[in-house]
């Protein structure tokens, strides 16, 4: 997902039984359904993991910005333009809601971004393949904003507060992301035979990395077993990808698309699409950050941060004048 | 290499003429002036508010979770603070 394959303590759940008090009275309250706040007491492993997670969910959000923002200067019409730069410009926001979740945890912002900048933090794999053509806006906003929206839903329900506040917040802009792309796709399925081929590559193209984005299956991984106990992952990736395919192919159905997996069929037995996996060792790949677009999605990060120094150390040093002038004349 | 992060800012909203300002989230700025436009941008795209509150997180003062037990504990024991404690006749009519 926007956090893929987060670790956790890496060490196995503990039973209630087997936890110090401080440590059972807050494993209650999660089982109970509380919320956890800032203040309150937390296992370091929460923290760190909390941190970890909201920090990729974060940094996913900023550089999803890139693959959008490319095609700002190229939409076909002022309309389009004028939508997909509200969109570009929504994601900025989530970034921001998120990274204040972050900080509320005991970590700056500006230590996330170094963090981010310096590699020691990931982003979502889906963001390093290219966007090639319109019809890239087209399935980004359908597809990936989708397979977002089906993990974004439930976090509304995580344990933590902010993070759940923030999320909450999030869906809220989501479905108007997701409708956007959809109308996109909508237009070039039924356009011209360029228009319709365009909308397929895009489709072709975006589909693997798409299921890609809930990471692989949990299997027996100690770290998805942590965070579910902790109510940090709310389902198995496995689930939630079943529910992306089911909600998806009917819709590529009526856009007259085709998927491009020729297993993907009806199940009547198990009430959802069977449908192959995605290359999972591109995946791996693309995490160890070989994607086809990592090296200019760092890049332009770094470039951002870097050129923008000055103007940070700037109002910074301007506001400072204005509060010493404001001392002095009182 | 920035030298200074900007300050945290705690930003309240009022959502609607007649309603009290609501806590929504906080930000980075520089200075107050500053605070109050990023919310806008941040906080208010789809017009969410009609009036912004910034306040520098230093600046809060906030009861700490221990306190959840003792702190309230007064309210307990003093249910007649609530109208539901007095029986009163239905002959009386509303009340
Ligand atoms: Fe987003
Ligand atoms: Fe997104
Ligand atoms: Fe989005």
């Amino acid at each position: 997902m926007y956090a893929q394959m987060v670790k956790s303590t890496g060490q196995g759940v503990k039973s209630l039984d087997e936890m110090d008090p401080q440590e059972r009275a807050f494993q209650e309250r999660i089982n109970a359904g509380d919320k956890i706040e800032p203040k309150d007491w937390m296992p370091a492993g929460y923290r760190k993991t909390l941190i970890r997670q909201i920090g990729q969910h974060a940094h996913s959000e900023i550089v999803g910005q890139l693959p959008e923002g490319n095609w700002i200067t190229r939409a076909p019409t002022l309309e389009r333009k004028a939508i997909l730069l509200a969109k570009v410009q929504d994601e900025a926001g989530h970034g921001l809601y998120l990274y204040c979740a972050a900080e509320t945890l005991g970590v700056t912002r500006d230590e996330l971004t170094e963090m981010l900048l310096d590699g020691r933090m990931k982003y979502s794999s889906i963001f390093n393949y290219p966007t090639l053509t319109w019809a890239d806006m087209g399935a980004v906003g359908w597809l990936v904003d989708g397979a977002a929206i089906m993990n974004q839903v439930p976090l509304q329900r995580t344990s933590y507060g902010p993070y759940a506040r923030a999320m909450v917040r999030i869906c809220k802009e989501e479905s108007f992301h997701q409708r956007q792309g959809f109308d996109i796709m909508m237009k070039m399925a039924n356009g011209t035979t360029a228009q319709k081929r365009m909308a397929q590559d895009a489709l072709n193209r975006f589909w693997g990395p798409s299921l890609m984005m809930f990471g692989p299956s949990d299997g027996d991984s100690v770290h998805s077993a942590q965070s579910m106990a902790w109510k940090i992952k709310m389902n198995g990736n496995d689930e939630l990808r079943q529910l992306f395919v089911d909600q998806t192919a009917p819709q590529a159905e009526y856009l007259g698309l085709t998927i491009p997996d020729e297993t993907l069929n009806w199940n009547d037995e198990k009430g959802g699409y069977d449908f192959a996996q995605p290359d999972w060792d591109e995946f791996f790949d693309v995490l160890k950050g070989n994607g086809p677009e990592a090296a200019n999605r760092m890049e332009a990060r770094n470039k951002a941060w870097d050129d923008g120094a000055w103007v940070r150390d700037g109002m910074m040093a301007h506001a400072d004048k204005k509060r010493a002038a404001k001392l002095a004349a009182e | 290499m920035t030298k200074q992060e900007w300050p945290l800012w705690e930003i309240f909203i009022r959502g609607a003429h007649g309603l009290s300002h609501r806590h929504v989230g906080s930000l980075h700025a520089p200075d107050a002036e500053m605070a109050i436009k990023n919310a806008r941008d941040v906080y208010t795209r789809r017009k969410e508010g009609v009036s912004i509150w910034a306040v520098e997180s230093s600046a809060i003062v906030a009861s700490s979770p221990e306190d959840k037990g003792h702190l309230y504990d007064p309210a307990d024991d003093k249910v007649y603070r609530h109208p539901t404690f007095f029986d009163i006749p239905d002959d009386v009519g509303a009340m």
